[in-house]
C-alpha cells in the first residue's frame, strides 16, 4: 500500500500464473497498462509493472516483478491481448525481450534503431547517431 | 498449386501515413482479399517525441507543459490528469474554487474535442456541412480558453496545487451563455446526421467491438460505453469533485459505430449539465494549495487516471526524492484503443476502414506522444 494503491510485488517467474489467477479467481480482467522502470544500480535492473483493474469490483491492484538484463520474462499476451503493443513497447524503450511475444518488434522507434531510450544510463542526448546520418542526411539531430 | 493461386489474390494496400483519414500520421497497411480486408497492421511512431523521457530531465512543474502536447485536441484533460497525479504523490489537494474550476475547463474541453471529432468523421464519411458547423463551435469554447490562460490548444491551464491565474471577470456570464447558445446546435448536427440515410447505411452495423473484446484489448472511453457498459471513471473513481454533480453515462447497445456517434453526442449534452452545476455554484476561496517552490515529492509511486474524452488517461509517477521525477509513464488511450482496430476491420469493407478510424477518435501526438 502506498496512498492508498495496492501493490503486489512478486517473482518475475510466477508473474504469468498470478496474472491468470486474478483474472479468473479475482475477477481482475483489464490490463489498464504495462511498463517498466529501470534501476541501474540493482542487481535486478528492471521492474515491470503491471496495472490491473476490476470492473466487477472497482478496484485497481499494481502487480510488480524485478528482472535482470537479460532475463526473458514471460509474456502476457496469451492471459491480456492489450499486452501485445504495451510489450512491444518495452521492449521498444528498455530492450526487455518477452519469451512467447507472437511479434515483438520496435513500436514507436524505426526498426533498425540501435539503443534503449528509457533505459536511465543514457542521457536525453544520446541517440542513434548512424541512423540520424543514413536516414535524415544529417549529423545529429541536436 | 491452389494454394498459391488463391493467396496471389491478395493485395497488400498502404493507407497513410500521408492520408486524411488517418487524422494524423498513421499508416496502416491492409490486406486485402478483394474489397474486404483480411488483416491489417499499424505502424505508428512517426510523431514520437519522447515526451517520457523529457520528464526525467524536467522538474515536476516543467514538465506540466509538455503533457498538453500529447493529445493537443484535449490539452486540458491532459493537464489535469497529470496535476492530479502529482498531487497524489505530494498528498495535496486543490481547494474547492480551483477544483471546480478545474471541472467546468474539463468539460468544455470535451465538448471541444468531440465537436472536432464529429466534424472529422462526418469529412471522412463524406458529410461535408458537419465540419464548418462544429468548427465554429468549438471556436466559441477556444475563446474561453483564450479568456483565461492566454492560449487555445495547449492552454496549460492548471498548476500543481490549483490554479495559477483567477478566473476573469465575467466568466461564470460566459459560460452559461455558451451553454445556452450551444444546446440547440447540438439538436442542429442531431438533425443533419441522427436520420439521415447515408450517414446510417454508413454506419450502423459497421465495426462491431462487443463488451468482452473490449476488456480483452482495454478499450475504454466511448467506445467500451457504446458497447452497454456503463463505466465511466468520473463516476467509478471521482476525482476533482466530479461525485458532487449530477449526470448520466450515456450507454449504447449495438457496440457499431453508429452507437458510438450517439453516445458522443449525448456525452456533450451531460458535458453541459455539469458545466450549469459547477458554474452555478463556484466556491469563494483561495485558488492555491500551499505546495513548496521546490517540489521534492517523497520516495514512492502513484499511478492516477482521469476520463479524457477518448478514455482512460493515466500518468504513472515514480519519485526518488529529487526535484525531477525518476519516471514518467503516460497511458494514452488512443494508442490502447488503436490497438483493436485490427480486430473491428477484420472482413469489413475498405471504405469502412475509414468510417472505423474515426469512430476510434484517436490523435497521433497521444499515441506517439
Amino acid at each position: 500500500m502506498y496512498v492508498g494503491q495496492k501493490v503486489l510485488v512478486v517473482e518475475a517467474s510466477a508473474v504469468r500464473e498470478i496474472l491468470e489467477t486474478l483474472l479468473l479467481e479475482w475477477e481482475f480482467d483489464f490490463l489498464v497498462d504495462l511498463t517498466a522502470v529501470d534501476y541501474p544500480a540493482r542487481p535486478a535492473r528492471f521492474e515491470l509493472i503491471y496495472i490491473l483493474y476490476s470492473f466487477a469490483r472497482n478496484e485497481r491492484l499494481r502487480v510488480k516483478c524485478s528482472i535482470a538484463l537479460g532475463d526473458r520474462p514471460c509474456t502476457a499476451t496469451g492471459i491480456f491481448p492489450t499486452a501485445n503493443w504495451l510489450e512491444r513497447e518495452v521492449f521498444d524503450m528498455f530492450g526487455i525481450e518477452f519469451s512467447g511475444h507472437p511479434d515483438l518488434r520496435r513500436l514507436l522507434l524505426p526498426e533498425d534503431w540501435e539503443g534503449f531510450p528509457l533505459r536511465r544510463d543514457g542521457s536525453i542526448l544520446a541517440m542513434d547517431n548512424r541512423w540520424v546520418r543514413e536516414n535524415l542526411g544529417i549529423e545529429s539531430g541536436q | 498449386m491452389a494454394q498459391t493461386f488463391l493467396d496471389s489474390n491478395e493485395l497488400v494496400l498502404n493507407m497513410g501515413p500521408q492520408h486524411p483519414s488517418t487524422h494524423g500520421v498513421l499508416r496502416v497497411i491492409l490486406k486485402l482479399d478483394g474489397e474486404k480486408v483480411t488483416g491489417t497492421e499499424c505502424v505508428i511512431g512517426y510523431l514520437h517525441r519522447g515526451v517520457e523521457k523529457i520528464a526525467e530531465n524536467r522538474t515536476y512543474q516543467m514538465f506540466a507543459p509538455y503533457v498538453d502536447r500529447m493529445d493537443y485536441i484535449a490539452a486540458v484533460s491532459n493537464g489535469l490528469g497529470y496535476v492530479l497525479a502529482v498531487e497524489r504523490l505530494i498528498g495535496v489537494e486543490a481547494p474547492p474554487r480551483a477544483q471546480a474550476a478545474r471541472v467546468i475547463l474539463t468539460e468544455l474541453n470535451r465538448i471541444a474535442s468531440h465537436l472536432f471529432w464529429l466534424g472529422t468523421h462526418a469529412l471522412d464519411i463524406g458529410a461535408i456541412t458537419p465540419l464548418f458547423y462544429t468548427l465554429r463551435e468549438r471556436e466559441e469554447v477556444l475563446k474561453i480558453f483564450e479568456n483565461y490562460c492566454g492560449a487555445r490548444l495547449t492552454t496549460h491551464a492548471f498548476r500543481i496545487g490549483g490554479l495559477q491565474y483567477e478566473l476573469y471577470e465575467g466568466f461564470e456570464a460566459e459560460v452559461t451563455s455558451f451553454c445556452d447558445w450551444f444546446i440547440p446546435k447540438i439538436d442542429e448536427y442531431e438533425e443533419l446526421l441522427t436520420n439521415n440515410r447515408i450517414w446510417k447505411e454508413r454506419l450502423v452495423g459497421v465495426g462491431i467491438l462487443n463488451a468482452t473484446d473490449c476488456r480483452r484489448y482495454g478499450v475504454t472511453g466511448p467506445v467500451l460505453r457504446a458497447a452497454g457498459v456503463k463505466w465511466d471513471l468520473r463516476k467509478a473513481q471521482p476525482y476533482s469533485g466530479y461525485d458532487q454533480y449530477d449526470f448520466e453515462i450515456p450507454v449504447g447497445t449495438n457496440a457499431d459505430t453508429y452507437d458510438r456517434y450517439l453516445v458522443r453526442m449525448e456525452e456533450m449534452r451531460q458535458s453541459l449539465r455539469i458545466i450549469r452545476q459547477a458554474v452555478a455554484a463556484i466556491p469563494a476561496g483561495p485558488i492555491m494549495a500551499k505546495v513548496p517552490k521546490v517540489l521534492k515529492p517523497p520516495v514512492g509511486e502513484v499511478y492516477v487516471s482521469i476520463e479524457a474524452p477518448k478514455g482512460e488517461l493515466g500518468y504513472f509517477i515514480v519519485s526518488d526524492g529529487t526535484l525531477n521525477p525518476y519516471r514518467v509513464r503516460v497511458r494514452p488511450p488512443s494508442l490502447i484503443n488503436l490497438q483493436a482496430l485490427d480486430q473491428m476491420v477484420k472482413g469489413a469493407l475498405v471504405a469502412d476502414v475509414v468510417a472505423i478510424i474515426g469512430t476510434l477518435d484517436i490523435v497521433l501526438g497521444e499515441i506517439d506522444r
